[in-house]
């Protein structure tokens, strides 16, 4: 199934900016359903979309969101400026969190963004650096025109 | 079980209505974290919280939930309630704590939401 040959959408996140949290998760969503992507692939991109911008709300200063639909897959980045990742392999536990008590309050920091990545994912890449920044790179595939 | 039956068991105010009340609930979920809504709510899924801002609303439209049930009384601000209303969702508030809110939907049959091992992942 060809879906689309390319589309691409950058999106800026604002660190800290929990008002207009969610609306480059939402803009993604609202890119994929016009594609026509079926809507289980979209709630996976979307979940992980939202996760991502959350992290780049909760973590770091600034960031942006890339969307890429090629005819095979969805692609979606998210860079951002800021602490980076200590202990990546603490960071992909489930519970495990650095988010501050006033983060968890407004119900976030349950130390599941990245699992939940993973899981709706087909390839999670991260590439972090302290001090620095972190790029988040999603990978879903679309189905083949077989499947 | 409909979102008016719904109102009615949980003896809730309806603070954002939906367009038809007679919706189909078929089941439902409950938290306080943001992630777990995501992680472990399907869609279609009602939703009892305690968290009363305006995230909840975006993670709910995100994942396409049925509606928003705000457990021990608890007053959204009007931003919240707008949002939901721009996105379509209806949104209930019932003085019930979030244990016997849960408790009396499951015992009139409403099921559990939680999605399995493989549910956000069976295209593998």
């Amino acid at each position: 199934m060809i879906i689309a040959n390319s589309y691409d959408v950058t999106l800026s996140v604002a660190g800290h900016d929990f008002v207009t949290a969610g609306e480059a998760a939402s803009q993604i969503k609202r890119t994929l359903e016009t594609l026509n992507l079926p809507p289980k692939l979209v709630r996976r991109a979307s979940i992980c979309a939202y996760e991502a911008e959350m992290n780049i709300i909760i973590h770091a200063c600034r960031g942006q969101m890339g969307l890429r639909v090629t005819e095979d897959k969805v692609a979606i980045v998210a860079h951002d400026e800021g602490p980076g990742i200590a202990n990546l392999d603490r960071a992909m536990e489930e519970g495990y969190s650095t988010a501050s008590e006033e983060i968890r309050e407004m119900g976030f920091g349950a130390g599941m963004g990245l699992p939940n990545m993973k899981k709706c994912a087909d390839k999670l890449s991260i590439k972090t650096k302290v001090n620095e920044g972190t790029r988040v790179e999603i990978i879903i595939y679309l189905p083949t025109s077989e499947g | 079980m409909e979102l008016a039956d719904v109102v009615r068991l949980l003896e809730a105010e309806v603070l954002v209505s939906a367009t038809d009340m007679s919706v189909k609930i078929t089941a439902a979920g409950a938290a306080d974290l943001i992630s777990d809504v995501l992680a472990f709510v399907r869609e279609r899924t009602l939703l009892l919280t305690g968290l009363t801002n305006v995230q909840v609303v975006t993670a709910a439209d995100l994942v396409e939930l049925t509606g928003i049930v705000f457990v021990r009384g608890k007053k959204p601000g009007r931003d919240v309630l707008e949002m939901a209303k721009s996105r379509g969702l209806p949104v209930l508030r019932t003085h019930l704590h979030m244990y016997e809110a849960c408790g009396i939907l499951y015992q009139a049959g409403l099921r559990s939401s939680q999605v399995g091992q493989d549910d956000n992942n069976d295209h593998r």
